[in-house]
């Protein structure tokens, strides 16, 4: 019942998560849901160990929640959770979306960029980067590695000079990673072919 | 002639005989004398190294277009991604509450996913409900009744028999009738595999731990000495007369916390070889019967044989467990008696020793792979105590420690470079 009244109420849902999946998350949902009072509360989170020895837990957790509340509904909850479906290929074409998908490269990037933006004020600090950066990684670097860490990754993807990062040059720093990542895979094809060459010609001159 | 023999060919006939002289000079020298004697000036190892040197340089220029790995922005994806996929679904919190039937077994409490289909379906339902309610409960709760009431009774009247064989033999067939009447109370249907390997004398029997009736099912297939808390009410009468007859080992509440007078009191009872083997639940806990979690070593600590035995039940008679944060004893026992039946097979694994050089907890792995394996359960890493407590911050720094060790690894690179 409660199933179908989502799925009348917020028709982006449709094309982000599919029946079926609905119908495991609502009794995911309602598992999780100890008070029995129709929503989570961040305590129902904590209890899953896997996601309290995770060292961004309290973040994630806190993505879940809208400014100020401290209640979780089944629409909510399913919303965060719409960012993290693939984004599969035959779905670009079928339907044309009237508004972005959940889903979307942009969602997801937006999503991992308010994890880091604690006062959720659309800009990362300095601060706010090391304070994330200092739950991943606990106690095992010193704060002078870690500040000289946080600064060369705001230099790096600041390009305005307000010592922040907005979203935009979150969006920016993704897209140059993913260039690198295609340059080295490229510049490995290149070597790999040359060597296969290489070889190639010394075993026809032997022969 | 004088055009022939050039000055200049001259200087160059003379350079090329003190070339070849030092050449040779030099080869006999440092090579073919050093030789002859067995004596080394170390020239080919200043060579060797030379060339490392130059080798170096280049890999150096090599690693430098590599990049290696260091932080990004999108490391949190790997955080965030692992998060939300144990929000979705985690291996821990599904093992504390009843276990999803894939078809409707006709009891309304295992009907979760499943809606209305049909009037015939609702009509068996109904017929089943007249007679597990009219029929069986009122029997089964007459039998259990009996069982329980005859052991107290026969129980206390071996008691009064002087300590001897005599004893011991009455008090196992006492314990044995009155636990099967107990079976059958509860409609348990059991099959039990390899009954050559059942635990003797002087041996520690561990099984998984889903519901208190698993001592039932137990006990009634062989003698145990039982171990455990002393309750007050009724179970604490059963208890105080159990142990007229054979000794078992209760505890005081206070007593539980000492670690070192429970290893004390059961390596004393498994040492007297004249008495029962110890039936103990190493889990702490009532887990749902699609795992094996935790073992507490405390039991794999004492010297002594363990027998290993699984116990699967078939959740499509009836779920036997028991969600204690839910249901309290009695309305568990409600239930119990109004399912279709309890229907499990028991397998007693073959007896297994600590190996040299193996440490209690490596024991106790080693023991709940074996059951795991054997019942097809899922074997855990994960402590049943999750169900009510917290979990430890250690596992989060280990977490964090391996993020750490990837970032200084780079940062180690970078300095050096």
């Amino acid at each position: 019942m409660v199933v179908k009244n989502c799925l009348l109420l917020c028709p982006v849902f449709v094309s982000a998560v599919s029946h079926s999946q609905i119908t495991r998350l609502y009794s995911r949902f309602t598992s999780l849901d100890k008070g029995e009072n129709g929503t989570l509360s961040r305590e129902d989170f904590q209890r899953i160990p896997e996601l309290a020895i995770n060292p961004l837990g309290d973040r994630i957790i806190n993505a879940f929640f809208p400014e100020g509340e401290d209640q979780v509904n089944f629409r909510g909850f399913m919303r965060t959770l719409a960012h993290f479906r693939p984004i599969e290929d035959n779905e670009k074409n079928k339907n044309p979306p009237t508004s972005e998908p959940l889903n979307s490269r942009t969602n997801k990037l937006l999503f991992a960029f308010r994890l880091y933006d604690l006062d959720r004020d659309d800009k990362i600090s300095r601060d706010e980067l090391l304070q994330v950066l200092r739950m991943m990684v606990g106690v095992n670097i010193s704060d002078e590695q870690l500040g000289s860490i946080a600064d060369r990754t705001i230099q790096e993807a600041d390009t305005n000079g307000d010592n922040s990062i907005s979203f935009s040059e979150f969006i920016k720093a993704d897209d140059q990673r993913h260039e690198r990542t295609w340059k080295h895979r490229l510049d490995t094809h290149i070597v790999t072919y040359v060597t296969a060459g290489v070889t190639n010609a010394g075993s026809t001159g032997t022969r | 002639m004088e055009l022939f023999f050039n000055p200049f060919d001259n200087l160059v006939c003379i350079l090329l005989g003190i070339s070849f002289t030092v050449w040779f000079t030099s080869l006999l020298v440092f090579i073919i004398v050093p030789a002859i004697f067995g004596v080394s000036f170390g020239i080919r190892r200043l060579y060797m190294k030379s060339l490392l040197k130059i080798f170096e340089v280049r890999t150096w220029v090599v690693q430098r277009t590599h990049r290696p790995p260091e932080f990004e922005m999108s490391d949190i994806f790997y955080f965030a991604r692992r998060g939300v996929e144990s929000i979705m679904d985690d291996e821990v919190t599904k093992r504390f509450s009843a276990e999803e039937l894939e078809s409707w077994n006709l009891l309304t409490r295992s009907n979760h996913n499943f809606h209305y289909i049909s009037l015939r379906l609702t009509v068996l339902w109904g017929l089943g409900l007249l007679i597990r309610y009219g029929i069986l409960l009122p029997l089964r709760v007459t039998l259990a009744f009996t069982g329980v009431g005859l052991l107290v009774f026969l129980t206390s009247i071996v008691g009064l028999f002087p300590n001897g064989r005599m004893k011991n033999f009455m008090s196992e067939k006492v314990h044995l009738m009155c636990y099967r009447i107990c079976v059958r109370a509860l409609t348990a249907i059991i099959t039990y595999h390899d009954s050559e390997n059942k635990p003797k004398n002087g041996g520690i029997c561990v099984a998984n731990h889903t519901s208190p009736i698993d001592v039932i099912i137990l006990a009634s297939d062989g003698c145990y000495a039982m171990v455990g808390q002393i309750h007050g009410g009724l179970m604490g009468v059963i208890q105080r007369s159990m142990v007229k007859a054979c000794p078992h080992i209760w505890f005081e509440r206070s007593e539980v916390k000492d670690r070192h007078l429970v290893a004390k009191r059961l390596s004393d009872h498994v040492e007297d070889k004249s008495k029962l083997p110890i039936l103990i639940f190493p889990e702490g806990t009532c887990i749902n019967n699609t795992s094996v979690m935790m073992f507490k070593k405390g039991s794999f600590e004492i010297r002594a044989t363990v027998y290993p035995v699984a116990i699967k039940y078939d959740p499509r008679f009836g779920d036997a467990f028991w969600n204690s944060s839910k249901f309290g004893m009695v309305n568990y026992l409600l239930r119990m008696m109004s399912s279709w039946a309890i229907v499990c097979s028991v397998w007693y694994l073959p007896p297994m020793s600590r190996e040299e050089g193996e440490d209690a907890v490596q024991f106790a792995n080693r023991v709940k792979a074996a059951i795991a394996r054997q019942g097809g359960l899922v074997d855990l890493l994960w402590d049943g105590g999750l169900k009510r407590g917290k979990v430890k911050d250690t596992f989060k720094e280990e977490q964090q420690k391996l993020y750490s060790k990837m970032l200084v690894g780079t940062q180690e690179d970078r300095s050096r470079s």
